[in-house]
């Protein structure tokens, strides 16, 4: 019906598949977020790093270049390499997941809109999995994506049987990338959802980060013990990590890896909870 | 006509207090007013038939579905305009309309062109492309209900929609419902605590006080019951006029005599004023007939009919005794 047509009418069309219409929400918060010139020029930023260890490899197995040098290889592609690209690519990913998380619930919240969305055909669970897949997308576009490519690469330079020995580091950087994304991500929809202004959700992000690590290391000082790093999330982070890479490291072999992966599924837990408790068309005032 | 909302038994306790208790009523109008004062549990209906509270008792049924039961059922087929301010500020009206409509289903395109319709039929046509947070508080009100009817619901439920508009937005905004009403394509319930508004849209009306149902009123057949009624002003008339009128198969009586004449009325020709209760068989022009006969004059004649004030004044003295 063409617009000058003024009246109402039903709608008698076709209808989206329900199971796709979480994507909508990430779809106008895709646009959103990058409607901001200077989240996009961070996001492009982020792949410099893994398009420099790509041409490093490619130069790694160059033998005109090698032999100018007169080496075998610049460096050795092993775990270590890896583990180090997982560190560089893990902090670029929580400056970004602190530049696009908090304004993904707290404008809703901000504006009452919530109501909204739920008085449709439409769920508190796919509402929270469309901005978690903003964040999951954004995250493993500069985490385990161009990790796992740098394994292809490697593999393509040196010969398919170097994957099939190493294929426990493709492993390992998916699971590692993993765990950091869903902290991430879940961290910053629980802050979001709890504080209304933006800016305020990223600095209480950073805030868990730097202030937890600052104060676990002020408790592991004054009380002589290591139980302190269990509030350090970058320890945590880091202690699995280095199992899942086989390195070691004096700051986080401090906490048990064991201990390490129980606090991060009690974090985890514990944002699923705040979520479930403020994303709701309306809250109900206890008294 | 299938019911549109059923409630049977319907009790809601929220916080430790109960806010809805025994709600039993079968309402089918094609516009229908949720009455009551604030604090009643109006709002607090309508977001339990939309599955924001759980029903702590009985059940409800939307257009036959069961709100226990199926929830998602009942939201494809609602849109539901809220009272409070809600948007998405840093979207575009037709962007907002278009998220919303998606939302409910359609596809993207379809629900792109929803909008378009949506922001035109409430007057936001030339506003469309503008960001929701530089709107005014009518305009908001429009935007609101262009996202409650873009994906075309069976059923239209607005929360208080005439809230903060001015007499002009608040005409446009009352013209919109009485068209969509009259469209015959979807059914409205209207919650207010402005009377005026159901009475001018509504042809049912459920009235709450305190959580509970004190009241249900078919505004069209009170209306038609209510012409039964006439008053009649008069100069003149008489113990005998009024059994005259009584022989007219109506029932008749003096309610006022001998108030303040006209300077230089004659006495036997004072003002008068009767009550009729007109039986089935009762005709006016017989009225005018007996009139000239016994030299009364006939100064005013008034169809007189309970308000939706009166109808609402009503039931809230009916229930004052209600613990």
């Amino acid at each position: 019906m063409a617009v000058h047509k003024r009246s109402y009418h039903s709608y008698a069309g076709e209808f989206s598949p329900a199971w796709s219409r979480f994507l909508i929400v990430s779809r106008y918060a895709y646009q959103r977020a990058l409607s901001s010139r200077f989240i996009v020029v961070y996001f492009a930023i982020c792949f410099f790093y893994p398009l420099g260890c790509a041409l490093a490899l490619y130069m790694n197995h160059n033998q005109r270049l090698l032999a100018i040098f007169n080496l075998s290889s610049f460096f050795s592609v092993d775990a270590t390499f890896f583990y180090h690209f997982m560190n560089v690519q893990g902090v670029l990913a929580f400056v970004l997941t602190a530049l696009v998380g908090p304004g993904l619930v707290s404008p809703d919240l901000a504006n009452h809109a919530l109501p909204l969305y739920f008085c449709r055909p439409f769920s508190r669970v796919e509402y929270v999995l469309g901005k978690l897949f903003v964040l999951v997308l954004m995250l493993s576009l500069v985490t385990w994506i161009p990790g796992e490519i740098l394994v292809l690469i490697q593999s393509s330079l040196v010969g398919a049987s170097w994957i099939w020995s190493n294929l426990w580091m493709a492993a390992s950087i998916f699971l590692g990338s993993a765990i950091e994304i869903l902290v991430f991500s879940l961290l910053a929809l629980a802050l979001s959802a709890w504080i209304k202004r933006k800016t305020a959700a990223g600095a209480a992000l950073l805030g868990v980060f730097f202030f937890g690590a600052g104060f676990g290391q002020a408790i592991n000082a004054v009380l002589r013990t290591k139980n302190g790093s269990l509030i350090d999330l970058g320890s945590l982070l880091a202690r699995i990590e280095i199992q899942l890479f086989h390195q070691y490291s004096r700051r986080a072999a401090a906490v048990p890896a064991d201990w390490a992966w129980l606090v991060l599924l009690a974090i985890g837990a514990f944002c699923l909870l705040l979520l479930e408790k403020k994303v709701r068309a309306y809250e109900v005032v206890r008294g | 006509m299938p019911p549109i909302i059923e409630l049977e038994g319907l009790g809601v306790t929220l916080g430790g207090r109960k806010i809805l208790e025994g709600l039993n009523c079968s309402l089918s109008g094609r516009a229908i007013g949720l009455l009551g004062p604030n604090g009643a549990g109006k709002s607090t209906l309508i977001n339990t038939l939309l599955g924001f509270y759980p029903a702590t008792a009985g059940t409800a049924r939307v257009l036959g579905r069961n709100i226990r039961t199926e929830i998602k059922q009942i939201r494809a087929l609602a849109g539901y305009m809220p009272e409070s301010e809600c948007f998405i500020a840093q979207m575009t009206a037709v962007s907002f309309v278009r998220l919303m409509a998606e939302l409910s289903g359609l596809p993207s395109e379809a629900a792109l062109e929803r909008a378009h319709e949506a922001l035109f039929y409430v007057g936001l046509g030339e506003a469309r492309y503008r960001l929701l947070g530089t709107y005014s508080l009518g305009m908001k009100q429009l935007a609101k209900l262009a996202q409650a009817i873009a994906h075309g619901p069976r059923l239209l439920i607005l929360d208080e929609p005439t809230n903060g508009l001015d007499p002009p937005a608040r005409q446009r905004m009352i013209r919109l419902i009485r068209e969509m009403r009259d469209s015959r394509d979807l059914h409205i319930l209207l919650c207010s605590h402005l009377l005026r508004d159901v009475e001018e849209t509504c042809e049912e009306v459920l009235i709450l006080k305190d959580g509970h149902q004190v009241h249900y009123a078919n505004l069209e057949e009170e209306r038609r019951a209510n012409r039964r009624f006439l008053e009649l002003e008069t100069l003149g008339g008489d113990g005998a006029f009024a059994e005259a009128v009584e022989g007219l198969d109506c029932e008749c009586a003096i309610t006022a005599s001998g108030f303040s004449a006209p300077a230089g009325s004659h006495t036997d020709r004072s003002p008068r004023r009767f009550k009729m209760v007109l039986g089935q068989d009762f005709a006016l022009q017989d009225l005018y007939r007996l009139a000239e006969e016994h030299g009364v004059q006939i100064r005013r004649l008034n169809y007189r009919r309970d308000s939706l004030e009166d109808i609402f004044l009503k039931a809230m003295e009916n229930s004052n005794g209600r613990p």
